[in-house]
């Protein structure tokens, strides 16, 4: 039973102040939307969660562990990050690129075991780019590396998935079979996945739960329906943005331009 | 089984370029008295120029050639800067400042102490273009180039003012004035077997740091991700890097280029994971200052060219042209 719970977190970067107290809860079997606009703070967040940043006040606690005790190695085999920014200059080929979720798992001389090969090759399956896994990763599209670089994270073999804005090179088609896909991974192997994205209709259709950021505090944390409130999306995203409920699902429009 | 053949191949072109490089010198000797010298054969004469001055000085030329090749690829692989090396980050300029200072203070009378000096001054240097490289939390290729240019004008200056202040090099002008160049020369053979061991031992450390270093090619955040303690590899890519730097050049001075060019030519046959890049690197950087230093000893024959003088001809034009293609990172 996994439980990834941040309490009360305050950080940012030099004197400004990105997250001002933000709660956040998140079990095994969910897949957590975290929306808000631009500066709201959904990549400190993640990065939060991940360990990555120094908080100013509040804890981040993995099973009830602070996430500070654990090393890198230990963290990196429960929980596994997808970055916004991604990029290298040397020719990896898409398999040496999914082979790096392992890096913790093996060891620092020996051979890779045929089990973290089978890992490797299953994450490639997963993501629709075995038929890739040969190919520099300088070569394909931005989409097809989109993917890999989320194999990449699923062979960590870990049970905690955070995705900053995992679709955005994506066409709509993929960004909705990719994000189904995560959704389905949460939900049959009880994986605990957290995205932030920009798309709030994406986020209502994949998400088990939303989390709206505003400002730097959780103003909303509840399934889409009842975090898509219109007077809440009104006030944190701006009046430009209408939310209607179809067959129970909040679907948000742009108003007609005046 | 296609990195077993390129490591073949480059095993046996190493082999085959220290074989040449043994047969050629200032001094004409037949092959087949060189081959007879290194079995303890021919005379006295000629086995003196082929095992303690020709084979002596091939062997150097390799260790020197391999250790730059792999730090070059260590520091490529920590700054994720294609342009990096010990020279052009002026690596090797802390090293041969500390390696000056060292003959300055009387410190060469100390028997293998050359190799030890010139890593603290590498190690120094590695560490301020580290520190700077990393200014405002992401390395640009420029920033690298920049400190790289400040750091060996800061240690060619005190270099320069040692070599005019200080009495003891005085005596040994010339010898200094051509290490400094760039040139292999083992006048001390406690002084070989103390690089020749750090060089296997930092050898052997940089093959254990090549997952580590294929992670930090996605970025230190990454890299933390992916399991690596960032703080602590970083420190030690830049220790190995630095002691490979510190023998090479208490070996051979400043030898420009060999470190930025070995692991470009050799990405595009072995693809980028270090753990092959690395021993290539090594094979591939013997191979080219073994041939480099003995066109230096053939070129102008009975005078000899600093071998920096050969990788400068060289590797000057290609950096140029590695900066000009500009080649930019994969961004998702």
């Amino acid at each position: 039973m996994t439980a990834l719970v941040a309490r009360a977190v305050r950080a940012g970067y030099g004197a400004r102040v990105v997250l001002g107290g933000c709660d956040l809860a998140l079990r095994d079997g969910e897949i957590v939307a975290i929306v808000g606009p631009n500066g709201a703070g959904k990549s400190t967040l993640l990065r939060v969660l991940a360990g990555l940043v120094a908080l100013r006040a509040g804890s981040v606690s993995l099973d009830g562990r602070d996430v500070r005790t654990f090393d890198r190695r230990a963290l990196a085999r429960r929980v596994a990050v997808v970055p916004q920014v991604f990029e290298t200059l040397f020719p990896f080929t898409v398999r040496e690129i999914v082979m790096l979720g392992r890096t913790a798992r093996l060891p620092l001389l020996g051979r890779r075991s045929p089990d973290d090969v089978a890992v490797v090759e299953r994450a490639l399956t997963v993501f629709g780019i075995a038929d890739l896994a040969e190919r520099r990763i300088d070569e394909i599209s931005g989409g097809e590396r989109q993917r890999a670089v989320l194999a990449m994270a699923l062979a960590q073999g870990g049970d905690v998935l955070l995705l900053d804005e995992p679709t955005a090179h994506l066409d709509p088609a993929h960004q909705l079979t990719t994000l189904a896909l995560l959704r389905d991974l949460a939900l049959t192997r009880g994986l605990a996945i957290v995205a932030a994205l920009h798309d709030l209709n994406l986020a209502a259709t994949v998400a088990t739960r939303v989390v709206v950021l505003e400002r730097g505090m959780v103003v909303a944390d509840a399934p889409p329906r009842d975090a898509f409130e219109p007077e809440l999306v009104a006030r944190v995203f701006g009046s430009g943005l209408r939310v209607e409920l179809r067959d129970g699902r909040p679907l948000v429009f742009p108003r007609p331009l005046s | 089984m296609r990195t077993a053949l390129v490591l073949g191949a480059l095993g046996a072109l190493l082999f085959a370029s220290m074989l040449g490089a043994i047969l050629v010198g200032a001094v004409a000797i037949a092959p087949a008295d060189v081959w007879a010298a290194l079995w303890g054969g021919a005379d006295q004469t000629t086995g003196t120029i082929v095992r303690d001055l020709r084979l002596t000085r091939v062997f150097a030329a390799a260790l020197v050639g391999g250790s730059l090749a792999v730090a070059g690829a260590l520091l490529q692989g920590l700054l994720r800067n294609p342009l990096a090396d010990p020279y052009v980050t002026g690596t090797s300029a802390g090293a041969s400042l500390s390696a000056v200072a060292a003959i300055a203070l009387g410190a060469a009378a100390v028997p293998a102490i050359l190799p030890l000096a010139a890593f603290v001054g590498a190690l120094a240097a590695a560490a301020v273009v580290w520190r700077l490289a990393s200014l405002g939390g992401r390395t640009t290729v420029l920033t690298v180039l920049l400190a790289g240019i400040v750091l060996s004008s800061f240690a060619g200056g005190v270099v320069t003012l040692l070599l005019v202040a200080s009495d003891r090099i005085a005596l040994r002008l010339r010898a200094v004035l051509g290490w400094l160049l760039g040139g292999v020369s083992v006048t001390d053979r406690s002084e070989l077997a103390m690089a020749t061991a750090i060089i296997v031992v930092a050898g052997l450390a940089a093959f254990a740091l090549a997952r580590r270093l294929d992670a930090f090619a996605l970025g230190d955040e990454t890299a933390a991700t992916l399991g690596v303690d960032v703080d602590r590899a970083t420190t030690t890519v830049l220790a190995v890097a630095a002691l490979l730097t510190g023998a090479a050049v208490a070996l051979g001075g400043v030898i420009g280029f060999v470190g930025l060019i070995v692991p470009h030519a050799l990405r595009p046959l072995l693809g980028a994971p270090h753990a092959r890049l690395v021993p290539a690197c090594f094979l591939l950087g013997a191979t080219t200052l073994v041939v480099a230093d003995a066109a230096a000893r053939v070129v102008l024959s009975p005078a000899e060219l600093p071998v920096g003088v050969i990788t400068g001809l060289v590797g000057g034009p290609f950096f140029l042209a590695l900066l000009l293609r500009g080649r930019r990172p994969v961004v998702v």
